[in-house]
């Protein structure tokens, strides 16, 4: 392993780590090793696996191969969990108590808790403190479960998708408290489908696709890899792939008069069309999203053909 | 931040004081709830007991005595189906047991908490009924009425078993209420302890001693001297209906450990 066995133990190790359910392989042998104070995004689509790998690293999910490590401990083990919060995708709380209440009992659960007034104004809930957790807006719910996470003043933070829902001034102040709470020296893992997100809270990223690491680098080489644009018009008439020869594009869909491309310099792409007087209708050029960006990561093939597609 | 690297766990004690008292406040927080499973023996016993209250019936025990024990079967395992149940139903539903499993709180410190808290709530909904009927006019020698609490809440372990099959019965836990009434009401009234034994018809007098709560109220009809059958055989066929019950507990549990945690 990475870790010479006299050095300071990991946050999390995880050793060629499959997981089945059922018939579906959810996690397709994960090695990755995160040490403490390390801040790190996994980033992947619905249905990477990301959920799985925070729920194995946590052990909440039994590996079916592989072994996991917490804080160099069995995952179950007490004195790892002890160390660890935790803002789940999908999870509750006895929603007929209110807001203090419930971080009060779940502060209690930690060793060497933070004060319960201190994880409200940390989570921003000091107004709503008193009320019940019915009452709430999802917003806030939000919140309360990042107060939940953060309240036994944990050394590492695991995050599954903890913007999930919010509105862009939320998610700001949101991402802001977690970069404060990670400048204090502890590990964060957070999933997130987001690569703007990514970018501003990790040192690194971890792309998941289909269950497997597809690229672990800093958030600025993951952005150079997946930039560009996606193109799509109407033309009359329909084009064929060969009017595309040349272009500095990638990806190409033709259905009838619509076409879609992704490319690194839609400004010349788009220069070549014009110059062929085409009727060129309904443009649209939008950020290439990150299921796209995947595209381009995990197909590997598609990596490559990007680079010597794009050479005018 | 300070080194932590010989941070000990929370004790186990404390823990499960921690998350029993979590449990009463959340039975606290939902006043109908409560009101219903305090209530709801003592308006029976207002009407069914107190008009024949100095009445006797078997071996010179009153009618309120004897409905006091029907009714304080009834106090006990109402908490434990319903409360019990249906609350720990909600807490699959709410996906409040993802996120204690997530924390540092052991599984079984957190079903553990919801039994004590269970049991707390059915001695107070039990005591609350006792101290009714006897302010009413109810009188026992004190060692009947210690006994009557004691047989009752040892009465209590089958219907706890039951209460935590209903709750774990289905994969969203929406089913539990209706499970609940489906399966607790019908027994209850075969039982004899919402009806008299000797009023219910003879088929389900037939049926009657193969009911766990029909045992139970053996045992509380034991306490105040009004029973047809021994406490011996009533405390046998409440324990095993408890080892029964208790699996059936642990195998739904289990089944939904593996789903959610394998």
């Amino acid at each position: 392993m990475t870790t010479p066995a006299t050095g300071p133990v990991a946050a999390v190790e995880l050793l060629e780590v499959r997981k089945n359910y059922a018939r579906v392989q959810a996690v397709r042998g994960v090695s990755l090793t995160i040490e403490r104070g390390e801040v790190v995004a996994m980033l992947g689509p619905n249905g990477a696996g990301k959920t799985t790998v925070i729920s194995l690293m946590l052990g909440m999910r039994r590996p079916s191969a592989g072994h996991v490590r917490l804080f160099g401990l069995d995952p179950g083990d007490r004195a790892a969990r002890s160390r660890c919060g935790v803002m789940l995708q999908e999870s509750g709380v006895n929603d007929v108590l209110r807001v203090a209440e419930t971080v009060a009992i779940f502060r209690a659960y930690y060793p060497r808790p933070l004060p319960t007034g201190r994880v409200l104004e940390l989570a921003g809930l000091e107004e709503v403190a008193n009320r019940k957790i019915t009452a709430l807006s999802g917003g806030q719910r939000q919140r309360l479960y990042y107060a939940l996470a953060v309240c036994g003043d944990p050394e590492a933070l695991f995050l599954d998708e903890p913007t999930a829902g919010m509105d862009v001034e939320a998610r700001r102040s949101f991402l802001a408290g977690i970069r404060e709470y990670a400048s204090e020296g502890r590990t964060v893992v957070l999933s997130t489908h987001y690569l703007e997100e990514a970018d501003q809270l990790a040192d690194r990223v971890v792309v998941i696709d289909r269950g497997m690491i597809v690229a672990d680098d800093s958030p600025t080489a993951i952005k150079a890899r997946v930039a560009g644009r996606r193109v799509s018009f109407t033309v009359n008439p329909a084009p064929s792939a060969a009017d595309f020869e040349g272009l500095p594009i990638s990806g190409l869909e033709l259905r009838d008069q619509f076409v879609r491309f992704h490319s690194s310099n839609p400004e010349q792409a788009l220069a070549a069309a014009f110059r062929r007087g085409w009727d060129v209708q309904n443009l649209e050029v939008v950020g290439a999203d990150l299921e796209e960006a995947f595209v381009s990561l995990t197909t590997g093939r598609g990596a490559d053909l990007a680079q010597t597609d794009e050479r005018p | 931040m300070s080194v932590k690297a010989e941070l000990r766990p929370v004790a186990i004690p404390r823990l499960l004081v921690v998350q029993t008292k979590a449990v009463l406040l959340g039975y606290w927080r939902i006043p109908l709830f409560a009101i219903f499973t305090i209530g709801l023996p003592v308006m029976f016993f207002a009407f069914f007991g107190l008009p024949r209250l100095h009445q006797e019936i078997l071996h010179h025990v009153s009618v309120g005595a004897y409905i006091l024990a029907s009714l304080g079967a009834y106090a006990v395992s109402n908490v434990l189906v319903y409360n019990v149940g249906i609350g720990q139903a909600q807490t699959r539903a709410r996906k409040l047991d993802l996120l204690q499993r997530a924390s540092p709180l052991p599984s079984w410190i957190a079903i553990a908490a919801t039994m004590v808290g269970g049991l707390v709530l059915a001695t107070i909904s039990l005591v609350v009924l006792l101290v009714v009927g006897a302010a009413a006019g109810v009188s026992l020698p004190l060692t009947h009425w210690l006994l009557l609490v004691l047989a009752l809440l040892y009465g209590a372990i089958p219907m706890l078993g039951l209460g935590l099959t209903i709750g774990y019965l289905g994969s969203s836990g929406n089913l539990a209420p209706a499970l609940a009434s489906l399966i607790y009401l019908p027994m209850a009234f075969a039982s004899g302890i919402l009806i008299p034994l000797s009023q219910l018809p003879s088929v389900v007098r037939a049926i009657a001693p193969y009911l766990p709560l029909y045992q139970v109220g053996q045992l509380g009809w034991n306490a105040v001297g009004a029973a047809n059958e021994s406490v011996l055989a009533a405390a046998l066929w409440t324990a095993v209906w408890g080892v029964v019950l208790g699996a059936l507990a642990v195998y739904a549990y289990r089944s939904d450990q593996r789903r959610k945690f394998a």
